[in-house]
């Protein structure tokens, strides 16, 4: 009955939040509706049994994505009202394509019949908990998808910091060759003065 | 208990929303990303729901390669973002033309 209730309210949120993302006047509304939605999806994966992956939904989502998402809506100083110019114009078409997409693909759930199952990694009862099964599988069987994800992520890093760097010209940083290229005897002499004839600098 | 039906409507419905926000804001790469994200949201349902029905952990590694490229996708679409935003001003689909596509 718990479940049943969560779910609904769950499923409910997202669906409103969701709404409210595409409709928001003000993309920070939008991006703080989003996370909203990543929120309640993850309630949603947490009521069947998915706590890892609703965790890291929680973590990368609204931890680093929306975040991102939030510090670039709000470095850019862009006119959002200009944006927001073909909008309505587009609003009729948009909602009849959306209808039709969503009643073909409601239609293809309930005319489905699941197929038998072909991987058969099944879920271990409930002693072992949800991502100690999931950490087992993926560091042995998906272990190069795994490493993968990972070089992934690391090629994006890259890619992002490399896309975003520029080189300003009013900064003055040290010139590290030239700094490596100097020897000691460059740098300093050693001499031997007479008793009071003292340094020649 | 709730069904497999309820999950795949609601993603269903998620991912539909995620369609039509590319449809409306067809000037605005920022909402686009967003419902971008939303489509991925969506799918990751669909694949933890389908997970739980079969009784597969399959579905669950899959959620999470898709989230994944959905974070990579993220970081880099918002570095081009800043990077056209640097050279023209604004983030209007309808300025990148300087290919002439």
């Amino acid at each position: 009955m718990i479940a049943l209730l969560a779910f609904y309210l769950f499923a409910t949120l997202t669906i409103a939040s969701a709404i409210a993302v595409i409709f928001a006047r003000n993309p920070v509304h939008s991006v703080l509706w989003l996370i909203l939605a990543f929120f309640n999806a993850a309630g949603l994966m947490l009521l069947v049994g998915a706590e890892f992956i609703a965790m890291l939904l929680v973590i990368v989502y609204v931890g680093a994505v929306a975040v991102l998402f939030l510090f670039v809506v709000m470095m850019l100083d862009i006119d959002f009202a200009q944006l927001r110019s073909g909008f309505s114009r587009n609003l009729p078409f948009g909602l009849i394509i959306a209808l039709v997409l969503l009643g073909e693909i409601v239609v293809a759930v309930f005319a489905h019949k699941a197929g038998p199952m072909m991987a058969g990694h099944a879920i271990p009862d409930a002693q072992v908990p949800n991502i100690v099964a999931l950490g087992t599988l993926l560091y042995s069987r998906y272990l190069f998808a795994f490493e993968l994800a990972g070089l992934i992520l690391l090629v994006a890093m890259i890619g992002a910091i490399v896309l975003t760097h520029r080189r300003r010209g009013d900064t003055r940083t040290p010139r590290a060759s030239r700094q490596l290229r100097r020897r000691p005897d460059d740098a300093l002499k050693l001499t031997d003065p007479g008793v009071g004839e003292g340094m020649k600098l | 208990m709730i069904g497999l039906g309820a999950y795949l409507t609601v993603a269903a419905i998620v991912f539909t929303i995620g369609v039509l926000g590319i449809f409306l804001n067809r000037r605005n790469v920022i909402l686009m990303l967003m419902a971008i994200e939303l489509i991925l949201l969506a799918v990751n349902i669909n694949l933890v729901a389908f997970s739980a029905y079969l009784g597969d952990l399959t579905g669950q590694v899959l959620a999470m390669f898709v989230l994944t490229v959905a974070a990579a996708e993220a970081a880099i679409g918002l570095a081009i973002l800043v990077i056209f935003f640097r050279r023209r001003g604004t983030i209007a689909v309808d300025a990148a033309d300087r290919m002439r596509g």
